[in-house]
């Protein structure tokens, strides 16, 4: 049975503790990348991480790109939306066809 | 094209007749690949761009619940109302293939029966915008997985698509020129020593001729 964890700073992320997530407050990058490895490595299928805490690691994210699991998914904190999550689908549109031929409408 | 260091005999052509086959063979089929990659990949890019703007959307709205809950209650009671989750989900990991990428299908389970049993607190301390933004949250919840499968399916089928693509081109702008050209190479060579082995006959031929009618007249004089 895997698990699904929720990172981010506690103010955004209290809330999917009652939905019956787990959650991992962090404060720091380093934290974050830590805490990250450990869940990684720890049955957690899905990992949602809030967008404020994913700018500055986007390297360790791209680790778990091309591994089946877990899945890393980029999640609105409690600051709004930073664009991060439609940024990264973008990414891969362009890593397949070799240009963005979805999103280019709305920029 | 660079041709290829080969020797230009009969069998060195019968070889690469056989590998320039094999290799238009897996051009087709790769491209065919590709081709039905993209479609399933823009597929699920399409469905994962309104699932997120909906994903972002609800999450939004709870966590301006959230806000206002946390203005109207102490802190410290808010912490201790999360602090034990009644609920429980685990995560099942299915499979889905396509185009022998392996995808991960989840499925959620709650510890409890009824899934809408999400509220860790009693009612009396807390403000009703904390029903609201939990309510929320978990009315996003199965959007949310949604999410994590598409999203991750884009990425396995993006690399994917890349290696495919990458394969098709070097068979299509390399090995099959190449081995077209090392092919003409060696039929050119062989045609040539076909033709100065036929001339080198037909001049001994000639010169046996002549040979014969000269000892002819010689010896009739």
């Amino acid at each position: 049975m895997y698990k699904i964890g929720v990172i981010g700073d506690y103010d955004s992320i209290c809330g999917y503790a009652a939905l019956g997530l787990d959650i991992f407050p962090v404060d720091s990058e380093q934290d974050t990348t830590h805490t990250l490895r450990k869940l990684a490595a720890n049955d957690y299928a899905i990992i949602y991480i809030t967008e404020q805490m994913l700018s500055g690691i986007e390297s360790e994210i791209d680790k778990y790109a091309d591994v089946r699991i877990p899945a890393i998914i980029p999640i609105p904190g409690a600051g709004g939306s930073l664009g991060i999550g439609i940024a990264n689908v973008k990414k891969s549109v362009e890593r397949a066809v070799g240009s963005d031929i979805i999103f280019n409408d709305k920029n | 094209m660079a041709i290829m260091r080969v020797n230009p005999t009969r069998m060195e052509l019968t070889r690469l007749k056989k590998r320039l086959i094999t290799a238009v063979r897996g051009h087709k089929l790769l491209k065919d690949k590709r081709d039905e990659l993209m479609r399933q990949f823009l597929e699920i890019v399409r469905k994962n761009r309104v699932l997120r703007e909906k994903v972002e959307q609800g999450i939004i709205e709870a966590n301006k619940h959230f806000v206002i809950a946390r203005s109207v209650m102490q802190n410290e009671v808010l912490s201790t109302a999360l602090m034990l989750p009644k609920q429980q989900v685990g995560l099942q990991v299915g499979n889905k293939n396509i185009m022998s990428v392996n995808i991960p299908v989840f499925d959620i389970k709650t510890k409890t029966d009824n899934a809408d049993d999400i509220y860790s607190y009693g009612l009396a301390f807390t403000s009703g915008e904390l029903d609201d933004a939990v309510l929320n949250l978990s009315r996003v919840l199965p959007d949310m997985l949604a999410l994590a499968e598409s999203e991750k399916s884009a990425q396995l089928l993006a690399a994917e698509i890349e290696k495919t693509r990458r394969r098709v081109n070097a068979l299509e702008h390399v090995m099959i020129p190449d081995l077209q050209a090392t092919i003409k190479y060696i039929t050119m060579k062989l045609d040539e020593s076909e033709r100065s082995n036929l001339t080198r006959l037909m001049k001994v031929k000639d010169m046996m001729i002549e040979q014969n009618i000269r000892e002819h007249q010689q010896r009739d004089a």
